[in-house]
């Protein structure tokens, strides 16, 4: 069982929690992922590991509340325990070893995004984290991100930060020049609008993949994406790949697989008004 | 034996028994029972498993038709060398609890081979009661035995070995995994067995559906080899959570048992649409995150028209499992004929019986798609056999312009799996082939001493019995490097059975 130590609402459907799992903890690299599950007869869901405390035996991780599975994992409290963490799965992240580098973080993507951006400055690397929601209180992370680099903060409702996309922002950025990569994660609608736009550039630009899949291990294939012509699975060859070379509406066509499931499940549960993923 | 301590199971009389035979000419003229099974109509629509098992009295009366041959040829049949005459004699004897003590010492999980192992190629095919009629019906009885055994544990002598104070690691709880485990745990060493799923079991969980071999019988296997101090740790992928080196210095001998987990696809175009499954995801899905359940969790598409590619055990179980799903029309495609399906011969049979269609000599080119990018159908092409291929069965051939479609809404690619390199990948001082799959040597060891390695990541995608003789020697060879009696004396090697390359093909 893996308590969960820390709670903290990040957002209207975006939960951080710090749980117990000292083992992932030590061995854990930014871009990698574990499977979680709540307990029996519970899915299995793969979240990234935004950060980890190797003395307290802790990880964090960012849990958005889409359907039943994941609303429920949201739901849990101080003291709840997760009965399954499986990991650490998928590939580090390469990390650019000096310069500049631009991370862009949509919605829930932006936690994910935060192991990246830490690593980053760790490594001496400069970055500025643009990063966007819908309305000033789907904006996360503003302030740990502040300590690691610049931030720019967008929000599409002009509510807070500057008016408009990320991409717009990232646009201005590439204008200035000085940009030796981007790192992009977010929803599918964003990550490609950031691929196009860097392409023209030729700015190497990262991408993380949350395709569906079910052991995480390369066992399933559920997660197959193709890259360059090729099928690859992202949780074994991924979750990160090289933006310019991914099939984006096969992905976003995949994820939608179960979407009637999902609106049954979170019927069973009861849950109302739960937000649809950002796009 | 007495009424009172009638072996019979759920309350059954041991009444109704016809007389002893008292000769082999009356044993030879006992008729092979039949296994009860649930009628195929009605099982296509649920999960509940097929065969019933035999009752009491059938037992007894198949079991008297063993004639206890002086050299029995079924136990050369069988993988891990189940003492088939002995067992078979204290059940007709009416002394069941000696009889499972006797299957236990020879099999880590006789309820598990009881019902999936392909027995008519194995010991009941070498049975001499082949040459005049139908062989001893033995996995019916091991299963009979074995399952008894699983509700009276307390009624068996518990083992205790002295412990050795030595540690062995195995990686994967599948078949080869536990098979080792119970057998290191019966020598007394300490055992701890690694599994990267939050359930034990690998294939027999994952893999094979619950109306062939229900998950609580697998669970309750398990449980009793943990019982007799097996430890368990799950969720805990090795290569990730763990790397082999770190295990190598925290127990004194590996057992690497990870199966060959990877799904191979067709490589044809439209295979990434909407409806396109491999096998491993599809079963992985019903059976282990229990979606056939429509209280899971876990969603599952439900085909109405399901094409399932391939025609070996996993293909029958997918389109079993398809039409238990809903499916009114679920079919095998399979490029060679009947004459070569690799299935068990009773999962065909079974499959037939619950409707299932087959299209034979028929090759997927193209999955078909609506503009929702959701599988419409499976385009094909007729095949035909030419010349023996490097697997000595005939190689199948297009047959130009006979392209056709098998309109489906869901397609289950079940060609087969390959190996996993998440292990093998952390470890780059493991030899393996050119396939990906771990080098061993006649004894299991593979190219790091002390590590050693079974089942299917070293043979290829095989049979659970394969796996589980390969990790009943590779137990008796790491408990021989344990001891430094190494290279083991040579009796220890001298069982491997012979038949096994025959086997290896279905």
């Amino acid at each position: 069982m893996h308590p969960v130590i820390e709670r903290e609402q990040l957002s209207p459907n975006v939960v951080r929690l710090v749980i117990e799992a000292p083992r992932i903890a030590k061995v854990r690299r930014p871009g990698q992922f574990v499977i979680v599950r709540k307990g029996p007869g519970a899915e299995r869901i793969p979240l990234t590991i935004a950060d980890n405390d190797v003395e307290a035996g802790t990880i964090t991780l960012m849990i958005q509340a889409i359907g039943r599975s994941t609303t429920e994992l949201t739901n849990l409290q101080v003291g709840d325990a997760i009965q399954d963490v499986a990991g650490p799965l998928g590939s580090e992240t390469h990390l650019l070893a000096s310069g500049h580098a631009v991370c862009v973080g949509g919605g829930v993507g932006t936690a994910v995004l935060l192991p990246i951006v830490r690593a980053l400055s760790e490594a001496g690397v400069h970055v500025t984290s643009v990063i966007g929601g819908r309305s000033k209180e789907w904006v996360i992370l503003e302030k740990e991100l502040t300590e690691l680099g610049d931030v720019v903060t967008c929000t599409d409702d002009g509510t807070y930060g500057r008016h408009g996309f990320v991409t717009e922002a990232l646009k201005d950025l590439l204008d200035a020049g000085g940009v030796d990569a981007v790192y992009a994660i977010g929803p599918v609608p964003m990550m490609r609008a950031v691929a196009n736009l860097t392409l023209p550039y030729g700015v190497a630009t990262t991408v993380s993949l949350n395709a569906i899949m079910v052991d995480g291990t390369g066992m399933c294939g559920g997660c197959r994406v193709t890259i360059d012509g090729q099928t690859k699975y992202a949780c074994v060859d991924g979750p990160e790949f090289d933006a310019h070379k991914v099939n984006f509406g096969e992905l976003a066509d995949r994820l939608t697989t179960y979407r009637p499931f999902e609106q049954q499940a979170l019927d069973k549960l009861g849950a109302c008004a739960t937000t649809e993923v950002k796009s | 034996m007495t009424d009172t301590a009638s072996p019979a199971p759920g309350g059954e009389e041991a009444s109704g028994l016809p007389a002893k035979p008292a000769s082999n000419k009356e044993r030879m003229a006992i008729e092979r029972v039949a296994m009860p099974e649930q009628p195929g109509d009605e099982r296509a629509r649920n999960f509940g498993e097929v065969n019933q098992g035999l009752t009491y009295q059938l037992a007894m009366l198949e079991a008297e038709r063993c004639i206890q041959c002086p050299k029995p040829f079924c136990v050369d049949g069988c993988p891990v060398r189940v003492d088939i005459p002995r067992f078979i004699k204290f059940l007709r004897d009416g002394e069941i609890a000696q009889a499972a003590e006797s299957l236990l010492s020879d099999n880590a999980l006789p309820c598990v081979t009881g019902r999936v192992c392909p027995q008519e190629t194995q010991c009941e095919q070498v049975c001499i009661r082949v040459k005049k009629g139908n062989s001893v019906a033995i996995g019916y009885l091991e299963r009979y035995v074995a399952d008894w055994a699983q509700k009276h544990l307390d009624e068996l002598p518990k083992a205790n070995p002295a412990s050795t104070g030595k540690k062995v690691g195995i990686v994967g709880s599948g078949p080869a995994g536990l098979t080792a485990a119970g057998e290191l745990c019966k020598l007394g060493h300490d055992v701890t067995v690694f599994e990267a799923f939050h359930a034990p079991g690998g294939v027999l969980i994952y893999g094979i559906p619950e109306f062939r071999l229900p998950k609580d019988i697998v669970q309750a296997e398990v449980d009793r080899l943990i019982s007799e101090g097996v430890k368990v740790e799950l969720d805990s992928i090795i290569g990730r959570t763990y790397t082999i080196p770190e295990l190598r210095e925290e127990f004194d001998a590996l057992f690497l048992a990870v199966g060959a987990g990877l799904p191979v696809f067709m490589n044809v175009p439209g295979e990434n649409f909407k409806g396109v499954y491999s096998a491993n995801e599809y079963l992985t899905r019903v059976n282990l995150m229990g979606a056939w359940n429509p209280d899971s969790q876990t969603p599952i598409l439900h085909g109405k028209r399901v094409a399932v590619v391939g025609g070996g055990n996993v293909a029958m179980d997918s389109v079993r499992t398809a039409r238990r799903l809903g499916a009114d029309e679920a079919t095998i495609v399979y490029r060679r004929s009947a004459n070569e399906l690799p299935a068990r011969a009773e999962e065909v049979h079974h499959a037939k019986d619950e409707g299932v269609r087959f299209e034979f000599l028929v090759a997927p080119v193209e999955v078909l798609a609506d503009e929702n990018r959701w599988v419409t159908g499976l385009r094909c092409v007729r095949m035909e056999l030419g010349e023996p291929d490097a697997s000595g069965r005939r190689r199948p051939m297009k047959i130009p312009g006979s392209e056709f479609t098998i309109d489906c809404d869901l397609v289950v690619v079940a060609i087969g799996t390959k190996a996993n390199p998440l292990l093998t990948g952390s470890a780059p001082e493991l030899k393996v082939n050119e396939y990906g799959y771990l080098v061993a040597d006649e004894y299991g060891m593979t190219s790091m001493p002390g590590v050693f390695a079974g089942g299917d990541i070293v043979r290829g995608a095989a049979t659970v019995i394969l796996a589980m003789g390969d990790g009943k020697r590779s137990a008796a060879a790491i408990d021989s490097w344990l001891n430094g009696a190494w290279p083991p004396p040579p009796e220890a090697n001298a069982k491997k059975p012979a038949k096994e390359a025959a086997v290896a093909a279905g």
